[in-house]
């Protein structure tokens, strides 16, 4: 790529990203807060010491098993918003793991994040069912089950599993310890398990979408299914299987909530992660490589809202309206740069 | 007729009402061949919008034309991004939906459970008079009166005017009606607008009537997504999008009357499920082709007037962006 056309698609990624810092902080300063502390506050509160990195950290595995399983149902040409209601049935499951099973540690921490593998696998694979089979289309789909899925919670938390003398109805009863992740040490409180499973799981998708046939497969009936069908693609078996992949990955990010950030079921225990999932794959273009660094900064920015929220009461939605911000003006930029500046030579 | 039941009745027919005009607005702008896919998040942030405006006002008509203007700029960034830059008009619709909601969480919190003006009940003179169907169709506020008119006006516009026949041609054959020199994009982007400023109308009736005021939780977040599919099951027809509204407002009435009594032996929460479920089956049936398949089984005579009311298909140039060949 020649040094013109770089400096042109920089320009249609920075100044998004500025615009929407700027219209951020009108918003700020518009409920009366200075702009400048929000932006400082969320910077130290992110990286100030090292329990602050790791709640940053502890972000980070959730949102990049999430946006790492979202590329791979983008690659398939699928929607997922489902990946909410997954985080949410993997929670479910492995909060049932956490609370019933008694099994030495070594053995019921693997269990329980497999199970909430296996509780989100099977929720997409219920969205996967409505598509392939009924014709549901897979965002309405999605958007019903996560609603079930929350419903569902609720109802587990208010009911069966809150303890005989009477609980809350905005979490169950703590967990038993040894259902808890273990954690590198008290002052750096991150799962070395979650951490490697997150990384090695990050590796296996990105060399499976490039290098196999699984990926190729994908590529294909994301690109065209008419004629990957025609050429023999299994392209009802790739959707499905692209939904079971997100789903486990999403499953065991809801196990992550529960077993590490809680240690207990809480409605809306996701907190909006795939939501935010979903927009950092827009962000990606649907590529897995820029994935764990654009998770890392949401998780830093994460992080830091929390403390701008307990020191000065900005609602942490602020977050949400930034990130959305930065997606729509990047659509809206790719959308001039194709129509009013498009690269001269080579194809546009 | 019992009053508890006609009192049932009158609120089906009143907290139906934005999911019809919502329905309407989408209709509307997805018969013209544009997948607005915001409606839930215009719909919530309409809503703090119309609120906040009639709060600071004090008056409900600022609020309603607030909310309306809310609604229709965000069908006008949809428009603009999505038919004039031609980007994946999903996305789009998806990334501000997500946006708005956020936004409207932000910028309510100032307006979160404090008193201000609402919609008043205006019964209509004469027809409230009348026995049971006064009492359920014409002791309400204006929203629901408007949403009386708005499916009339709308049925007539698509299926009995020329402009109509133009809207209806753009959405299914785009090129056909270029042709005959119709500026499809133009057109697009209008009907878009209206609809976008009838979801925002939806969102006011929720907060300035239906469910009045503005709370951290937006009791209306999700209706938008309900709306999007009941226009789906509708078959893109407004007498369907009411008759899907009411179908939706009548299970949440009995789910709330099970809630409130007090014998029952039932996980109360689990009721909330109900319209989630109902979506999805309304969807297996109208998607599947099971509509096709029971049509089959009926007598010759009945099958072809049956498949008229009964058929759903999406206008065929639904959210595809069209570029006029030069």
């Amino acid at each position: 790529m020649s040094v013109p056309r770089l400096l042109n698609r920089a320009a249609f990624i920075l100044a998004p990203v500025a615009l929407s810092l700027i219209i951020t902080a009108v918003l700020i300063a518009a409920l009366g807060n200075d702009p400048l502390e929000v932006f400082d506050m969320t910077w130290t509160g992110a990286f100030r010491d090292s329990a602050r990195v790791a709640a940053v950290l502890n972000l980070w595995i959730p949102l990049t098993l999430c946006a790492i399983g979202l590329i791979v149902t983008f690659t398939a040409g699928l929607w997922n918003i489902g990946v909410e209601g997954q985080m949410m049935a993997g929670a479910l499951t492995a909060s049932w793991g956490a609370q019933f099973l008694s099994l030495p540690q070594p053995v019921l921490i693997p269990v329980c994040v497999g199970l909430g593998a296996l509780g989100g696998l099977s929720w997409a694979a219920l969205a996967g069912l409505l598509k392939t089979r009924f014709a549901v289309n897979e965002i309405f789909g999605g958007v019903a089950l996560n609603a079930i899925a929350n419903t569902v919670a609720i109802y587990f938390i208010s009911g069966p599993w809150q303890p005989p003398e009477g609980g809350s109805a905005q979490s169950t009863p703590p967990f038993p310890p040894d259902s808890w992740l273990p954690v590198a040490s008290a002052e750096f409180p991150v799962s070395v398990f979650m951490l490697a499973l997150v990384i090695s799981l990050t590796v296996l998708v990105i060399a499976s979408l490039n290098g196999t046939r699984f990926g190729l497969e994908l590529k294909a009936t994301g690109k065209n299914a008419k004629s990957a069908r025609l050429l023999g693609v299994p392209v009802t078996r790739t959707a499905l299987l692209a939904l079971i992949v997100c789903g486990a990955l999403a499953g065991m990010a809801g196990s992550h909530r529960v077993l590490h950030t809680y240690h207990a079921l809480r409605p809306l225990v996701s907190g909006g992660i795939g939501f935010y999932a979903l927009l950092i794959a827009l962000l990606a273009g649907f590529r897995a490589l820029p994935i764990p660094v654009l998770t890392f900064i949401l998780a830093a920015i994460l992080a830091g809202s929390t403390r701008v929220n307990t020191l000065l009461g900005v609602d942490p939605s602020l977050v949400g309206v930034l990130q959305g911000l930065i997606v729509l003006l990047i659509l809206i930029g790719a959308g001039v740069r194709q129509r009013w500046f498009p690269a001269k030579g080579g194809a546009a | 007729m019992s009053e508890t039941l006609i009192n049932i009745l009158a609120s089906i027919v009143a907290t139906a009402t934005p999911l019809v005009i919502a329905g309407i607005g989408e209709t509307i702008t997805e018969r013209a061949g544009v997948v607005n896919l915001s409606v839930n998040g215009s719909l919530v942030l309409a809503a703090m919008a119309g609120f906040a405006a009639a709060q600071a006002t004090g008056s409900v008509v600022v609020g309603l034309a607030a909310a309306a203007i809310i609604g229709m700029l965000i069908a006008l960034v949809l428009a603009f991004t999505a038919i004039q830059l031609k980007q994946d008009q999903v996305a789009v619709g998806f990334v501000l939906t997500l946006l708005c909601a956020d936004l409207a969480r932000f910028l309510g919190k100032p307006f979160v459970n404090i008193p201000g003006p609402r919609l008043e009940t205006l019964p209509i003179p004469l027809l409230s008079d009348l026995p049971v169907i006064g009492q359920v169709l014409f002791t309400h506020d204006l929203s629901v009166y408007f949403s009386f008119a708005l499916v009339l006006a709308t049925w007539w516009l698509l299926f009995r005017t020329r402009a109509g026949l133009t809207l209806r041609a753009i959405g299914e054959r785009p090129e056909t009606a270029y042709a005959r020199g119709v500026n499809v994009n133009v057109q697009r982007f209008a009907y878009t607008m209206i609809g976008g400023a009838l979801v925002g109308l939806a969102g006011a009736a929720y907060s300035l009537r239906i469910k009045a005021g503005w709370s951290a939780n937006p009791p209306m977040d999700g209706d938008g997504w309900i709306a999007l599919a009941i226009v789906i099951f509708a078959g893109w027809h407004p007498f369907r999008v009411v008759l899907g509204a009411y179908l939706l407002a009548a299970l949440r009435a009995i789910a709330s009357e099970i809630q409130r009594s007090p014998d029952v032996n039932f996980p109360v929460v689990l009721l909330n499920t109900l319209p989630w479920l109902l979506m999805i089956g309304t969807l297996m049936l109208v998607s599947a082709g099971w509509i096709e398949r029971v049509l089959r089984v009926l007598p010759e005579r009945i099958q072809r007037p049956a498949r008229a009311i009964l058929r759903s298909n999406p206008p065929g140039a639904l959210g595809t962006p069209f570029e006029p060949q030069r």
